[in-house]
């Protein structure tokens, strides 16, 4: 799925310049369920940018499928981000003044998708949460785990090849963490997909398939 | 999407919403309101223009007053010499009854041929020259001569009067003979007439008027003694159509009365006689005052204005613009009032309306850095953003402007219910319109030094019924074309686009990876 090969990022300061990712050379296949530890600061969420084409690097490639996304133009990697890609923060990011329903719909509105098909795969991507009673709330209307949920579903209602999770549990307590993990794990088999989660917890790290970590800018394997 | 999100955002950030609305609703609503007044304040000064000069006449040429010397006898000034014989004589006193057609006060004439030099230009349509005179009576009864020679007779030399002409007589009485004979009295009257060319009526004062009652003059009024009244001086001196009265001796039919088109005020004179006939009663041969030029465009105006000028250099020429100048009185202030201080009030909270839409809009767009951060994650593109941000701006302003636009409408309402009456007087020799009194110079002076005991004339000599000041009263009546209502809404856009782009420029220039990076 992605071919990265000596990647690195590095954002300049005024003062100084940081290396976020230091030569990083990292394949990860197609239907793998990937967990990266390490410490804060380390370059995690770099990666998972890079991953999934919201930044470019600085200098190496990273190549998803046929793609490479460090040269790819702003507008194609939108339209990268738009069909192959889903999004889940640990802060859930959910627009306040959006439904639930809503804000799984906004992901299909870059694929130009009807309004009435919109509607019909966002309540069953809700359903597929466990979230379709739930459809005409506002996300302050729900707690932390349904709100996850429905950021969950608004990742995959467009039928992406990958899910990137920033720190999803991050927020949440330790039962609705395993209940969250429980739902990712699920539609991980179901749908065939690559996941790749930042997680400091290592319960979480645990499910995975695969563990990496990542320190001052440099990635190695956990056994 | 776009519309049930924007929908969602400007309901669910009501307070951003509100502000921006209110702040553009003021300015639209201003700009309305300002605009509606200050078009009712030109077409009150229109009107007013045009009981004085008439419809269509883009240029007048007069000539500026010389100032006369003083005590000169052959000035305009109102002189009346009584032969011996004067009058008629019954009991020892004498009844005169004089009359005389003059150049009205503060008027120089000028030959008749500068019409046809005027006419001859390139860019005149018409031109039509008229002749502003004052008819002045003066009728009362002189005491017998004989008895002016009574001892202790205090000076039949001081009754010279005075030369001023600036007020009332001031010559010393001179007491009669011991009967305290010698007061006598003395009507004056004046009123003013305009001789102008019947065959010309589509350019001139004229062309302003709307007949009341009888025909207008014609072309074959011409070398008649037929007279138009104006409405308002023919009530007062009880004249009607058929009547005859007298002017400068000779005697005149009224065919028909006038009133000033679309307002009450009066026209721009008492009365209105055939050119001709009032060249040959005032003895001004081949003379006239003004001349009323219509130009074939109002672009042409600069143009003849400037031919004019270069043809007859010594001729005041005036534009409809200089003439809104000499309109004076509370209209004149209004009309200042709207023009200045509306108008720059109107820029002012236009502008500020469009820096809070901005401002606002700008802060609404860092307070959703992580909203518009997360959409670029999910594949929204920089332009969809823009958009997005553009579109709240617009409606948010378009509300504004909606609200604006009732609030106006409802103003100009409010004025138009309150319709201030403007109180405006144009002096209709633009430019030439003399103090008071001037022109009187030679005053009673030269009067007979006998019997002006009594003679109380009236403060500035003759002709205090100037009507080339013509005062007007007009009530405002402040007009809304559907055009401003274009442009308020036009505006109102033109605001939210504004803060849109720059908000949307914002918006589009977060880079997605940081935008997520303020996630706590
Ligand atoms: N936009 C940025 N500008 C400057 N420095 C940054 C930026 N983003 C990340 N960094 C720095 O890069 C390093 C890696 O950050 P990050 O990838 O967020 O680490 P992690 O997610 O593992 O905590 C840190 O030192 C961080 O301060
Ligand atoms: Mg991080």
């Amino acid at each position: 799925m992605y071919t990265l090969t000596s990647l690195t990022k590095t954002y300049s300061q005024p003062k100084r310049t940081v290396t976020a990712l230091n030569g990083v050379d990292l394949t990860i296949p197609d239907g793998q369920l990937v967990a990266i530890q390490g410490p804060t600061g380390g370059g995690k969420s770099t990666l998972l940018q890079m991953l999934g084409a919201l930044d470019r690097p600085t200098s190496g490639s990273i190549a998803l499928r046929g793609d490479d996304l460090s040269t790819l133009g702003e507008a194609k990697l939108a339209t990268i981000r738009a069909s192959e890609i889903g999004f889940v923060f640990q802060g859930f990011n959910l627009i306040p003044t959006l439904t639930a329903l809503e804000n799984v719909e906004m992901a299909l509105v870059p694929a130009g998708v009807s309004a009435q098909e919109r509607v019909h795969r966002a309540t069953q991507a809700l359903e597929s949460v466990g979230l379709g009673e739930r459809a005409t709330h506002l996300p302050n209307e729900l707690s932390g785990g349904q709100q996850q949920r429905v950021a969950i579903a608004r990742a995959l209602v467009k039928n992406p090849k990958v899910l990137l999770a920033d720190e999803p549990t991050g927020n949440l307590d330790e039962q609705t963490r395993d209940e969250i993990m429980d739902l990712l794990e699920g539609l991980w088999r179901d749908q065939n997909l690559t996941v790749v989660i930042v997680t400091h917890d290592s319960a979480v790290a645990k499910r995975a398939e695969r563990r990496l970590r990542i320190a001052n800018g440099t990635i190695s394997e956990l056994a | 999407m776009f519309g049930t999100y924007l929908r969602r955002e400007l309901i669910g950030r009501r307070k951003q919403t509100i502000i921006i609305a209110i702040g553009m609703a003021l300015a639209i609503a201003l700009v309305i309101i300002v605009n509606s007044v200050s078009a009712g304040v030109r077409n009150a000064q229109t009107t007013v223009l045009q009981s004085v000069y008439g419809v269509g006449t883009d240029i007048t040429v007069s000539q500026a007053a010389t100032p006369p010397t003083e005590g000169g006898t052959d000035g305009p000034g109102q002189r009346f010499d009584f032969g011996a014989d004067a009058g008629a004589t019954t009991d020892g006193s004498t009844t005169v009854a004089t009359s005389r057609l003059e150049a009205g006060r503060g008027t120089t004439t000028f030959a008749a041929s500068d019409l046809d030099k005027v006419t001859a230009l390139q860019g005149v349509s018409g031109a039509a020259g008229t002749l502003a005179l004052t008819n002045t009576t003066f009728d009362g009864e002189l005491p017998d001569f004989s008895q002016m020679q009574a001892p202790g007779a205090t000076g039949s030399d001081s009754g010279t009067g005075t030369d001023s002409g600036t007020g009332t007589d001031t010559g010393t009485a001179p007491q009669g003979g011991a009967d305290g004979a010698g007061g006598s009295s003395f009507n004056v009257d004046s009123f003013t007439v305009l001789g102008l060319d019947p065959a010309a009526d589509a350019v001139g004062p004229l062309s302003a008027v709307t007949l009341t009652d009888g025909r207008g003059l014609e072309a074959s009024d011409t070398g008649t003694d037929n007279a138009v009244l104006d409405a308002t001086y023919a009530t007062a001196n009880d004249l009607a159509t058929g009547d005859t009265f007298d002017i400068g001796g000779t005697t005149f039919t009224v065919v028909g009365i006038v009133g000033a088109t679309g307002s009450d005020a009066e026209t721009a004179s008492n009365v209105y006689i055939p050119l001709d006939r009032a060249q040959a009663i005032s003895g001004l041969t081949d003379q006239i005052s003004t001349i009323s030029v219509q130009a074939s465009s109002s672009t042409e105006i600069a143009a003849v204005k400037a031919a004019i000028e270069k043809d007859l250099p010594d001729a005041t020429v005036s534009t409809q613009e200089d003439l809104a100048s000499s309109v004076s009185g509370s209209l004149s202030s209004a009309s200042g009032l709207v023009s200045s201080l509306g108008t720059w009030l109107s820029i002012i909270v236009l502008a500020a309306a469009f820096l809070i839409a901005i401002l606002f809009t700008i802060s609404g767009v860092s307070r959703r850095t992580r909203e518009f951060g997360t959409l670029k994650a999910i594949g929204w593109s920089n332009r969809r953003i823009v958009g997005q941000v553009a579109g709240e701006s617009v409606v948010q302003s378009l509300i504004g402007g909606a609200v604006g636009v009732a609030v106006g409408l409802l103003g100009v309402v409010v004025v138009n219910l309150f319709a201030p009456t403007l109180t405006a007087s144009a002096s209709a020799s633009a430019g030439g319109g003399m103090p008071g009194g001037a022109p009187g110079a030679a005053g009673s002076g030269g009067g007979s030094g006998a019997g002006d005991a009594a003679a109380n004339l009236p403060a500035g000599g003759f002709g205090g019924g100037q009507a080339a000041a013509s005062t007007t009263d007009v009530v405002l009546n402040a007009p809304v074309t559907p055009l401003i209502i274009v442009i308020a809404v036009a505006l109102a856009v033109v605001g939210g686009l504004l803060a849109g782009a720059i908000g949307g420029w914002r918006a589009s220039r977060l880079r997605p990876a940081e935008a997520l990076r303020s996630v706590g």
